[in-house]
């Protein structure tokens, strides 16, 4: 592997981004963004692009690891929790604090699925149980489109049900449930009832020996169903927010859970009662060179990246946007970013074909053609059931993200 | 039964280890072999995963399990799949696929095509043209699934000859089967559904051995579905990714283990026939076990599956999609092996 300082000494290219000139502009002039500059190119010489960065969760600065994001959060600020006590919590200790403020808070509220009773397979129920009775946190027997529809029905007479599917990969004998039933509740119904109070709860998305069955991130299927609302937060201090927000949302919501976040992202998180706003993507990272689009896991692979984009391309910065909520998505935030940019890239860990991401990419084609320059890239996972032994092919790794931003940039 | 249990030693430990990913134990289950020593080996089998001694019983041998747990080079199934999710069309053994009970209607329906097809196709391996008959395995928590029910109700309307073997280990993960079911068992609901069912001590392998060889011969002379509920006891953690402690006494456990344990009751009734002592015992305890480290030692060393066989398979040849992106894949690794690590994979074959 070639150390940087070797680099820098070998080769010296000049190089110029342009954002507003027009794509064919050689790249030897000097852009809108100030004077040319130099930087070692690290793609001619094929050194790695990871070179000892800092990557992935571990060095993330997207979690509040003081609770002073939480106070300068505005979202949390206007829920008025900003100021106030918050504590350490890993992503599924504040899914356990929201299901426990949602079964204090409301007595209609019941919590089940199979195995959650002793505290669920990856432990997001513990104690709720013991706490509430096993009258409202109860054990299923083993069929998920049995507890879809009793989920429904429940809601449909007004209650809250909180369902959990053991893995986002076991949801579809339950598919017909949601799709056909939940989804459509409201509208055949001519709006008399509807199953609003009902949240699926599903860890989803790959952990790195999950192979076929235990890795999948289903969320495009369910994005093509109007009528549910689909949601997958990234963080602990988010998912408490945004789980409190689909139970109380007045729609069906699929809510996905990372699974590989459970216990690798631990921050500070209000320990009030908060809700945070589905439908809304947050801007985590501003920047005007390019826009990064993704959600769940994976904003922690473009987060990496994009470090690594910023160190080899100096001067460049790059705008990251988690969606937080996929369905219905939120177009207008994305569009404002890439009005500014004129560059996307939107990642996720489904296949590409037909993933989410096409979506995206058709909506702010949709918007703002005029202002592209270059065009929008997804970064996906293959179009192939998930692999064991190749599964770091398969998903849209940090190297293969980091190529593609590149080569937005530079188109 | 010896090799399974030495065998799940191993690669439980192994597990423990961080050699292999992942791992089921079939421990206190051993007695499933009675049912694969009862069917013909050419009948069709589908699993549902705890069924590696059907399996080992067919003659699937030490070396295809190791392959498949290490997904290496010479793994049937490609190295795609968890550990013991086996498959081997020469054992006649659909691939092992996770989601619960899928398999059910799957096999009524190959069951079907056996029946339509006995007439042109493979005899029995005895040369006999008496009919195949599938076998299906399924725990007591798959048994709640709809795939459960449809396939019953199908393979008994439309006269499948196959039999449902249902695996009652008490147990799906935490869920005890009290919480599972209120009727009695899964028993009952074979004859709600019009089919032939008995209930069998699943640790007494000679039980098991006569309930389904009576029971082939139904099928397979009457040309209809049986069920037979297996009643066992899940002695073992539900996978290496649980701890039954959180559910259930250790004491439980222990007692099963201790008092009604398929292996134990086996080797009593050997001794007592005066066809087994300790010193064999240990003897063949000794060379199972090196046997079972052999072949995990070999299929340890070897490598992963090439990397562009990950994009086989997908369909009978490469969509444009896949063309693509196998294409940007190898370019990418290409250009930084190092990170991609090329060399804990095979190279491709051509
Ligand atoms: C459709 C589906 N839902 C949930 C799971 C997760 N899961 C894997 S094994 C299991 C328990 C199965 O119990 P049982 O059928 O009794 O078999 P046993 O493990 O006892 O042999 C569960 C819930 C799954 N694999 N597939
Ligand atoms: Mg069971």
């Amino acid at each position: 592997m070639l150390s940087i300082n070797s680099i820098t000494r070998t080769v010296l290219k000049r190089h110029v981004l342009s954002v507003s000139l027009p794509r064919l502009l050689p790249t030897a002039l000097a852009g809108p963004l100030g004077q040319s500059r130099h930087y070692s190119s690290m793609y001619d010489f094929e050194a790695e692009p990871v070179r000892g960065a800092n990557i992935g969760i571990k060095h993330t600065n997207l979690l509040n690891r003081s609770a002073s994001g939480i106070r300068t959060n505005p979202e949390l600020q206007q829920q008025g929790v900003s100021d106030n006590e918050t504590k350490k919590m890993n992503y599924c200790q504040a899914i356990n604090d929201a299901l426990r403020i949602a079964l204090g808070t409301d007595d209609s509220a019941v919590v089940f699925g199979e195995d959650v009773a002793f505290g669920g397979v990856f432990r997001c129920t513990v104690g709720l149980a013991e706490e509430f009775g096993r009258e409202r946190v109860f054990n299923t027997p083993l069929t998920e489109q049995g507890i879809a529809g009793f989920g429904i029905g429940m809601a449909a007479e007004g209650h809250t049900a909180i369902a959990e599917i053991q893995f986002a990969d076991y949801i579809f004998p339950a598919f017909d449930q949601i799709v056909n039933e939940a989804s459509k509740y409201r509208y055949r119904s001519g709006g008399m009832y509807d199953c609003g109070g009902l949240t699926i709860r599903a860890p989803c998305s790959a952990v790195g020996h999950g192979a076929l069955y235990h890795s999948q991130t289903p969320e495009a299927y369910f994005a093509h169903t109007p009528g549910i609302k689909v949601v997958m937060p990234r963080s602990p201090a988010q998912a408490k927010g945004l789980l409190l927000a689909s139970i109380r949302d007045p729609n069906p919501t699929i809510f996905f859970e990372p699974k590989i976040l459970y216990r690798s992202t631990l921050e500070q998180v209000p320990v009030d009662d908060y809700t945070l706003p589905l439908s809304k993507a947050e801007v985590l990272q501003a920047g005007k060179d390019i826009t990064i689009v993704g959600y769940g896991s994976q904003i922690y692979v473009l987060e990496s990246a994009i470090k690594m984009i910023e160190r080899d391309m100096p001067g460049v910065s790059c705008e990251l946007i988690d969606l937080r909520t996929i369905l219905p998505w939120d177009v207008e935030t994305v569009a404002d970013s890439v009005n500014r940019t004129g560059r996307l890239v939107i990642s996720h860990e489904a296949p590409k074909t037909q993933g989410f991401a096409a979506e995206v990419a058709a909506a702010i084609t949709e918007r703002c053609f005029l202002r592209l320059e270059s065009p929008v890239e997804r970064v996906c996972g293959v179009d192939s059931p998930f692999p064991l032994a190749h599964e770091r092919f398969f998903v849209p790794d940090v190297v293969r993200c980091y190529e593609a931003i590149k080569r937005t940039l530079k188109y | 039964m010896m090799t399974l249990n030495a065998m799940d030693q191993v690669l439980y430990e192994a597990q423990r280890q961080g050699r292999i990913s992942f791992y089921m134990t079939s421990f206190g289950e051993e007695g499933i072999v009675g049912s694969a020593a009862a069917m013909d080996p050419n009948d069709p089998m589908f699993g549902q995963y705890r069924e590696s001694g059907a399996l080992l019983f067919r003659g699937f041998n030490l070396d295809q399990v190791m392959n498949q747990c290490f997904s290496n080079d010479l793994d049937k199934g490609k190295g795609r799949q968890m550990p013991v999710h086996y498959g081997s069309k020469q054992h006649r053994f659909h691939t092992i696929s996770s989601p619960l009970a899928t398999q059910l209607p799957q096999a009524a329906g190959a069951a079907y095509a056996l029946k339509r097809s006995s007439i042109t196709t493979t005899p029995n391996s005895n040369g006999k043209e008496d009919g195949q008959c599938v076998i299906c395995y399924f725990g007591e928590g798959a048994a709640s699934e709809g795939d459960f029910h449809s396939a019953l109700n199908m393979a008994a309307t439309l006269e499948c000859p196959i039999i449902f073997f249902c695996r009652n280990n008490g147990y799906a993960i935490s869920t005890p089967s009290v919480e599972q079911y209120k009727g009695d068992g899964v028993a009952s609901r074979g004859i709600g559904y019009g089919i032939d069912t008995i209930r069998v001590d699943g640790n007494d392998v000679w039980a098991v051995y006569a309930a389904t060889l009576k029971a082939r011969e139904i099928v397979v002379t009457q040309n209809k579905p049986i069920l037979i509920e297996s009643m066992s006891y899940r002695v073992g953690h539900h996978s290496t990714s649980d701890d039954s402690s959180a559910y259930r006494p250790k004491k439980e456990v222990e007692d099963w283990n201790l008092h009604d344990n398929p292996l134990t009751r086996m080797r009593k009734w050997l001794t007592n026939q005066g066809w087994w002592n300790d010193e064999v015992q240990e003897i063949t305890k000794k060379q199972i076990r090196a046997d079972v480290l052999k072949a995990f030692g070999d299929a340890e060393a070897r490598k992963k599956p090439s990397i562009p066989s990950m994009f086989e398979d997908v369909y009978d040849c490469l969509p444009q999609s896949l063309v693509e992106q196998k294409n940007e894949i190898m370019e990418l690794v290409r250009k930084y092996p190092d990170y991609y690590r090329v060399h804990d994979f095979a190279k491709e074959q051509q």
